[in-house]
């Protein structure tokens, strides 16, 4: 049946108009504003048109709009496909087809666009919170479907739930096409943005204030879940790049060597795994040390972890670590050469009280001490919002400002060490984390972000040095919160010192955690894990396509079987009557479902005499079988509907 | 206008075709309206017709009366009628020192309330009580009605001036209502040529003896209402509640009222069991007056039962 012709119930308007609505809304968050501006515009002059019960606007307005936005789009975008042009243009497209519901087809024509909008959303966003929007409007999409075409009720919220049911009965197609469907490793149209979005994270590069910027954002860097037991705070140091040129102001990674790291680990090995978000860079942000057992990963010299490309969306990565070790004990000479070079001329005072440590004692511990000793007896405070510094800017802080924050402290700690002699450097990197007590996760913010030093001394390679420590202890031992005074600027997140709002934010980091982990995470290499735990070694593609239909096929069958079981199993009589009303179909004489027996009865009489003769038999038994105090047998019925042509 | 041409469904010609070709032959034209009003009557309910002035509202109810044998009142409800004048009054007799019951119009047996909506509220429940109880109470002594006791209330559509439009719950009192309407162009020509009914009405004999009507009654009330016909009362009902078009859904008192009227409608066709044409055939006239529609606050449209009969498939 045609359904151009048939025109719209009015009744079903809210709905399509809830539909293009729904359907669209979303993407205000990431369209140009004029785009947000114009649709709201076309919405607003829908709904006048509509509440005013105004003609709609002919075919040559409609024809002149539609390539408006299409002009705007291209200018705007500088293409017409694409996922940006594309959606905005699907938007701009939905909001015009309220200008245009004369007939049911219109509306059909939204309704399916409302649909393929759903999945436009996840170009931009794949979080909980956009599929429970997403699976809310699914059903709100269906529900229009449904009062569109009439509906088994009428009612608002009996459509809405009419829907919800239905759903509720795609859901398990849907696991099962998740599950089986073959995965395809990297995204098929793009990933969304918000899996792309470079976030503030560490850089390459450190200058004094850099990593005090990053501490003020509570965003995860990433999550770690340990085998065993969490090692204790103090030594969860998460390695970043390592920095060893300084130009008076900025720290660099110098000319890398190329040689393999020796490390020698001194306690067994821990493992963990560690689930990084997007950074867009190759660090894997290892826990110090990464164990000599780890193959998997190309380890720098300087003791870096890093991935065979940058990590550009989050993913999950398994690692060795020991927290006791030796580390390069025979460094080469190029590199220490290179771990005691100072700019000429800069930061005079410094270096002088450093020769000064030097000429009192031969041994590098103990001027390393020294150092330590002279953060931890002068009065230097540890505080995110350090005052500026001039040209020298570690003699300024050294001697006069004495406020920062770690890099401040790691700065001029090497700075100290290499005018003393001793090869040092600065290392970037996470310091701590908090666990979650619902998941047992250990969450790394972009606030635990921490710079420390290294010094190399002669038969015991690199050792850890950290100055805050010796600055504030509990930078180490408590987290950034427990060390920075009260009214530091601090994101509100971190601070709260209620129960209550701690633990629910526990728990909704919890659930997005597993939301990230479990459902999207689901990537080929977890599938195939899921398969063979199925005892499916190995499947490709193609037998992965065959498992599906197989299984689907299984689940629709059983379902089949289950509603023709469920049935209300009709008796004979109706079987029978279904059997007349089957021969008369034949004849095109259609029988509706509101029509009585009687009803057509007088139909046929009208147009076909000869088959009413026929036909009056079977009503006639038909009728008192069914509603009759005394039912007769069937045999009648029978006979009857044999004679029908 | 017997429903079915199938001789063997119907056990025999209508039992009471002969009193309907006589009203016929007063109210011209309008079959199917004398035929709801008399099953209205054979299922114990009484009637509500609305129409325009001048269409035969009274003239209807005078020719069922007469033909049905029954004691005949009427009241024509007005702004200034008293409950006393309706359901009667004592008066102190000073020869005898008592009091005695001089009963009302209401104590008959047809009681035509003339434009009922025209009366305040006060006197119109004071006949609709008595509709309900099938008695009144006067000065502590309960009185019972004579049997059958059956109103036949028209009024006026409730838009014209200095009515009181009857509550919902007092139009629920009535199983059905019908609209006459004006008649076919044929009929209004034969009306014209005959002159007045309402002389010719009077001088009816009656048909049926006003004693047979209870057992006639009986024999409507055993009419076979098989379970897949109740069934589809039940999905209709089920299917006013679930409309849009209306305000509210049919009350389970609506549902028995329509079953009672399907049933009449099938006995007055000579069947002994409902079928779902009878359901269809009463569903306007028990269901619109119990209906508000959405639109409006009227009463539900045709139109809006036809759609409600077509939403539901017959079991």
């Amino acid at each position: 049946m045609s359904t151009r012709s048939v025109s719209l119930d009015y009744r079903c308007l809210p709905w399509l108009f809830a539909t293009a609505l729904a359907t669209t809304a979303p993407h205000v968050l990431h369209q140009p504003i004029w785009l947000t501006l114009v649709a709201g515009a076309i919405f607003a002059y829908a709904v006048w048109l509509w509440t005013r019960n105004q003609r709609l606007p002919g075919r040559w307005p409609m024809i002149a709009l539609a390539l408006l936005a299409c002009a705007g789009v291209a200018l705007e975008f500088r293409a017409l496909l694409g996922r940006d042009a594309g959606v905005s243009l699907l938007v701009l497209f939905m909001l015009l087809k309220l200008l245009e519901l004369r007939s049911q087809r219109d509306a059909m024509v939204l309704i399916t666009l409302g649909y393929f909008l759903l999945l436009t959303h996840y170009f931009y966003s794949q979080s909980i919170a956009t599929g429970l929007w997403l699976l809310a409007t699914m059903v709100l999409v269906t529900a229009t479907l449904i009062r569109l075409n009439g509906g088994p009720a009428s009612r608002p919220l009996a459509t809405l739930r009419y829907a919800g049911v239905l759903t509720l009965q795609a859901l398990p197609l849907m696991l099962i096409l998740y599950l089986l469907f073959p995965r395809i490793s990297g995204p098929l149209w793009g990933l969304p943005q918000d899996a792309h979005k470079a976030r503030s994270g560490l850089s390459e590069q450190m200058s004094p204030g850099s990593i005090a910027s990053l501490a003020l954002s509570s965003e995860i860097a990433f999550r770690v879940r340990f085998k065993t037991e969490i090692p204790p705070r103090n030594k969860l140091y998460w390695r970043g790049p390592v920095m060893d040129y300084f130009d008076g102001r900025t720290w660099r990674p110098g000319v890398s060597a190329t040689r393999a790291p020796e490390i020698q680990a001194l306690s067994p090995a821990i493992s963990y795994e560690s689930t990084i978000e997007a950074n867009q860079q190759r660090w894997l942000l290892a826990l110090d040390a990464p164990s000599p057992e780890l193959k998997e990963f190309a380890i720098k010299s300087t003791l870096t972890v890093t991935a065979p490309q940058s990590i550009n969306q989050r993913t999950r990565f398994s690692l060795l670590a020991v927290s006791d070790y030796r580390f390069n004990v025979d460094e080469a000479t190029a590199v220490l050469q290179q771990n005691l070079a100072l700019p000429e001329q800069l930061n005079p005072r410094s270096r002088e009280l450093a020769r000064s440590w030097r000429k009192a004692s031969a041994d590098p511990l103990l001027t390393v001490n020294k150092a330590l000793n002279f953060f931890s007896e002068e009065a230097f405070i540890y505080t995110l919002e350090p005052p500026l510094l001039g040209e020298n800017a570690i003699d300024d802080f050294l001697f006069q400002t004495r406020r920062g924050f770690c890099e401040h402290y790691a700065a001029a700690f090497v700075v100290l060490m290499r005018a003393a002699g001793i090869p040092a450097r600065v290392v970037a990197g996470y310091q701590g984390g908090e666990r979650n007590p619902i998941d047992g996760f250990l969450i790394v913010r972009q606030s635990d972000a921490h710079a420390w030093a290294e010094v190399w001394l002669a038969g015991r390679g690199w050792i850890r040095v950290d100055p805050t420590a010796a600055v504030s202890p509990n930078r180490v031992e408590g987290g950034i919160v427990s060390a920075l005074p009260l009214g530091e600027p601090l994101p509100p997140l971190l601070t709260v010192r209620s129960e209550w709002i701690r633990g629910l934010r526990y728990r909704w980091e919890a659930i997005n955690n597993a939301w990230n982990q479990q459902v999207l995470g689901y990537n080929p290499e977890r599938q195939r894990e899921f398969l063979q735990r199925l005892g499916l070694a190995a499947p490709d593609w193609q037998s992965l396509t065959a498992i599906l239909a197989a299984v689907i096929a299984t689940l629709m069958l059983a379902i089949s079987a289950w509603t023709l079981y469920q049935r209300p199993r009709t008796d004979p009589l109706q079987r029978l009557w279904q059997q007349a009303l089957r021969r008369l179909a034949r004849r095109q004489i259609h029988c509706a479902p509101w029509e009585t027996p009687l009803a057509l009865q007088r139909r046929i009489t009208a147009s076909d005499p000869q088959l009413a003769i026929l036909f009056a038999a079977v009503v006639e038994s038909y009728l008192a079988n069914r509603y009759s105090a005394r039912p007769g047998d069937l045999r009648q019925l029978r006979e009857a509907i044999a004679k029908l042509p | 206008m017997p429903l079915t041409t199938i001789a063997s469904l119907t056990s025999r010609p209508g039992p009471l075709d002969h009193l309907l070709v006589a009203a016929g032959k007063i109210i011209l034209g309008k079959d199917r309206e004398i035929r709801q009003a008399v099953a209205c009557l054979l299922a114990g309910g009484h009637l509500l017709i609305e129409d325009l002035p001048g269409v035969g509202k009274t003239t209807l109810a005078h020719a069922l009366a007469r033909l049905l044998g029954l004691a005949f009142s009427r009241i024509q409800f007005t702004s200034d009628l008293l409950p006393a004048d309706i359901i009667g009054v004592s008066i102190y007799e000073r020869d005898k020192g008592s009091f005695r019951f001089l009963p009302g119009p209401v104590f008959s047996q047809v009681v035509l309330a003339d434009e009922i909506n025209r009366a305040t509220p006060k006197t119109q429940s004071a006949l609709l009580e008595a509709m309900e109880e099938q008695q009144v109470t006067i000065e502590g002594e309960t009185r019972i009605l004579p049997k059958p006791f059956f109103v036949i209330a028209t009024q006026n559509p409730a838009h014209q001036i200095g009515t009181f439009a009857l509550p919902e719950s007092q139009l629920d009192r009535f199983l059905m209502r019908i609209e006459l309407g004006y008649p076919e162009r044929s009929a209004e020509r034969a009306l014209l040529a005959a002159g007045g009914q309402r002389e010719r009405a009077d001088q009816l004999p009656a048909i049926i003896e006003a004693a047979a009507i209870p057992a006639l009654q009986a024999q409507v009330a055993a009419v076979h209402a098989a379970p897949p016909l109740i069934d589809y009362v039940q999905a209709l009902i089920e299917a006013s509640r679930e409309n849009i078009a209306f305000q509210h859904g049919l009350s389970p008192r609506a549902g028995l009222a329509l079953l009672a009227a399907a049933r009449a409608w099938a006995w007055l066709d000579g069947r002994q069991m409902v079928l779902p044409d009878d359901v269809q055939a009463v569903l306007p006239a028990v269901a619109r007056h119990r209906l508000r529609s959405l639109q409006g606050n009227m009463l539900a449209r045709s139109e809006d039962i036809t759609a409600l009969i077509r939403s539901v498939p017959i079991p």
